[in-house]
């Protein structure tokens, strides 16, 4: 049966797909399913009229309001500051991490990796819970730093994985020719393998950035009074009221966050050609 | 040769991972200036003999000097070797001119004189116009040959390389033996090849070992051990041969009597002792065909041709021998025709002289 099924599509030319009016129509359910809320989000952020969802023309008030909004500003410069020092943290211990699996075996390394990677596939909202009960049970006050400090842990796992992806296609003879040619362990390090880490350096950076930036539960969880980051604000602006200003500001997250992973995404793939040669 | 003393010197050297043994109580001797060769059939040991000489696998017992000093426990960059890797290993985010800077630059050599010897160890190799390109711009055969200026440019003692032609199509394969010998001249350096071609090791090495499962059979110079192999596994591993059983009669002045079923008591030359069940083996280029039988003082057996491999310089031929063994002649083609002398089905008989057997006791 499975080789009749098989026999059938191999007979349909791939272009003759386009003939057939189910698959259109697949593609606008899914389409309309992914991307309508969003569209409308991006398009009413655009809107004159301060009602949500009636379109009364183009304008930019609602993003030079929210360019104007002090508490806005300060959210934003919150979320950098906790993104970029949480990206500098994790991209250095993860790929600590991730280059410590890939090289050494030791005991128990099977279960130290799954435990190391779990993480990745806690639910949000445990992450978040256990945390805000470690930092209340040491004592420890709750703050940007306590955000901080959640956003590296739950992110070097990612680090990890990205830079063990890429040391995968490592050739180790490189590193023993480097020893061959006279070179120490620890400029063999610097001259052959961080090279070639880089670009999964780059890669797991921009994600631990963006996840970073957009984390949302664990923030909120892991933040003191007042502290707020770019989408616990946009949360709490929704709250209060519900104008096009939330539309725009959430704009500005979707365009940061697009902008930054199609810059892996073109890094990655130019990485890739270069070395498949 | 007998009061210079070995640049390389490997005593009773033995490697295991887990249960397996790769290398199994390996002695050998390499002299300085010499081409020698590390043959076996694949996964015999032979990288694993050589990684333990570049220091990157310890040995599990036996000692190993090189240039007169004990190796044990030094680590590779501290080694007056070289390697030059299967792979290559150029580093692929270097230029050529980097590649070969990189093991005088990590050594502290001045920057004034690493310009220089990179340049010539670039000439050595014909590669002076490609400096600037990266791997990636560069054939297999010239990633190699940075490969191998890298390595010469440390002027090591020894140079070791691990199957450096195999990743090279046949021509190429024979262009680079004869650069190999060249540049092994010009330099004088010692190196230490391994290789599972015996057409390789024959045509480059002063002596090779031949290896068999982590253990030596023979070191030898090529000739020898094509002419003269100690055992069975050496003769058939080196070259093609064809083989008797025979059993030993007697012993008649420098020559041993044996008794080989379909052909009687024989007479053939052999210097030492042998007893019991031996093999006797010829040749297949030292073989005679004719379709007559042939005269006195040569041996000789019946058969029929079963196949004729026609190989453009040469052709050889199967014959199924009356004894039930199949034996190969090996005919130059040394006059033009296209047409063969002999076809499928003829009866011939096949003769050599008694000196161009092997005796081979093992
Ligand atoms: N790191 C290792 N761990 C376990 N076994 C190994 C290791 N390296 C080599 N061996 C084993 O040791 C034996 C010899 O291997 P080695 O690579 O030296 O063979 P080789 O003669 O170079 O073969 P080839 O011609 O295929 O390269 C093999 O049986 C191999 O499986
Ligand atoms: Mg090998």
């Amino acid at each position: 049966m499975t080789n009749k099924v098989a026999r059938r599509r191999r007979d349909v030319n791939p272009l003759e797909y386009l003939k057939r009016p189910w698959m259109w129509l697949t593609l606008f359910v899914c389409f309309v399913f992914l991307y309508f809320p969003i569209v409308t989000l991006v398009a009413f952020s655009f809107n004159s009229y301060k009602r949500a969802f009636v379109w009364k023309g183009f304008s930019l008030q609602w993003y030079e309001k929210a360019l104007n909004n002090q508490s806005l500003h300060e959210a934003f410069l919150n979320s950098m500051h906790v993104a970029g020092v949480s990206t500098v943290v994790s991209t250095a211990l993860g790929a600590m991490l991730g280059l410590a699996l890939y090289r050494y075996w030791f005991p128990w390394k099977g279960t130290y990796e799954g435990i190391a990677h779990l993480p990745i596939v806690i639910p949000e909202i445990c992450m978040a819970v256990a945390m805000v009960v470690f930092f209340w049970s040491v004592g420890i006050e709750l703050s940007l730093t306590t955000v901080i400090v959640s956003h590296i842990a739950f992110t070097i796992p990612f680090v990890a994985v990205v830079i063990r992806a890429r040391m995968a296609g490592f050739d180790t003879s490189l590193e023993e020719a480097s020893r061959d040619l006279g070179a120490s362990e620890w400029q063999t390090f610097w001259h052959v393998t961080f090279p070639y880490m880089i670009p999964g350096l780059v890669a797991g950076a921009l994600m631990a950035f963006v996840l970073s930036l957009d984390d949302f539960v664990i923030t909120f969880f892991t933040a003191g009074v007042g502290d707020n980051t770019f989408p616990v604000k946009i949360y709490s602006m929704l709250r209060f009221s519900v104008t096009p200003e939330v539309n725009a500001a959430s704009t500005v997250l979707i365009v940061i966050t697009l902008s930054l992973t199609l810059v892996a995404m073109i890094m990655q793939s130019r990485w890739t050609k270069g070395r498949g040669q | 040769m007998t009061d210079a003393k070995p640049i390389i010197s490997i005593r009773n050297v033995t490697k295991n991972f887990g249960r397996v043994t790769a290398v199994d109580n390996v002695s050998i001797d390499v002299m300085p200036g010499e081409f020698f060769a590390l043959l076996g059939p694949s996964g015999c040991g032979k990288t694993t003999l050589l990684r333990m000489l570049a220091g990157f696998e310890t040995t599990s017992g036996g000692e190993i000097e090189i240039d007169g000093q004990a190796m044990l426990g030094v680590p590779p960059n501290k080694r007056p070797v070289n390697m030059v890797f299967q792979s290559y290993a150029v580093f692929p985010h270097m230029t050529v001119f980097d590649n070969v800077a990189y093991g005088l630059k990590v050594t502290g050599v001045p920057k004034a004189e690493i310009t220089g010897q990179v340049e010539e160890a670039l000439s050595l190799v014909h590669l002076e116009d490609y400096g600037r390109r990266k791997p990636d711009q560069l054939s297999g055969g010239q990633r190699q040959r940075v490969a191998l200026a890298r390595a010469l440019v440390k002027k090591p003692k020894v140079l070791l390389l691990d199957e450096p032609l195999s990743a090279l199509d046949a021509k190429l394969r024979e262009a680079m033996r004869l650069e190999l010998v060249r540049l092994q001249h010009s330099v004088g350096i010692t190196f230490v090849i391994v290789t599972h071609d015996q057409d390789e090791a024959l045509s480059m090495a002063d002596r090779a070992a031949v290896m068999d499962r982590g253990v030596v059979r023979q070191i030898a110079p090529p000739g020898e051990l094509y002419e003269h192999p100690n055992s069975l596994f050496v003769a058939d591993f080196i070259g093609k041969v064809n083989m008797l059983e025979a059993k030993v009669a007697g012993q008649s002045g420098g020559d041993l009597v044996v008794e080989v079923e379909g052909m009687g008591r024989i007479a053939v030359p052999h210097e030492g002792a042998a007893a019991g069940n031996i093999s006797i083996a010829v040749r297949p280029e030292k073989t005679l065909l004719s379709a007559d039988k042939p005269g006195e003082g040569v041996l000789a057996l019946k058969g029929k041709i079963s196949d004729v491999a026609y190989y453009g310089n040469e052709s050889h031929i199967l014959l199924d021998t009356e004894t039930g063994v199949q034996f190969t002649s090996t005919v130059q083609n040394d006059a033009r025709r296209t047409e063969s002398s002999v076809a499928i089905g003829d009866d011939l008989w096949i003769s050599w002289a008694p000196g161009n057997t092997l005796v081979l006791a093992e």
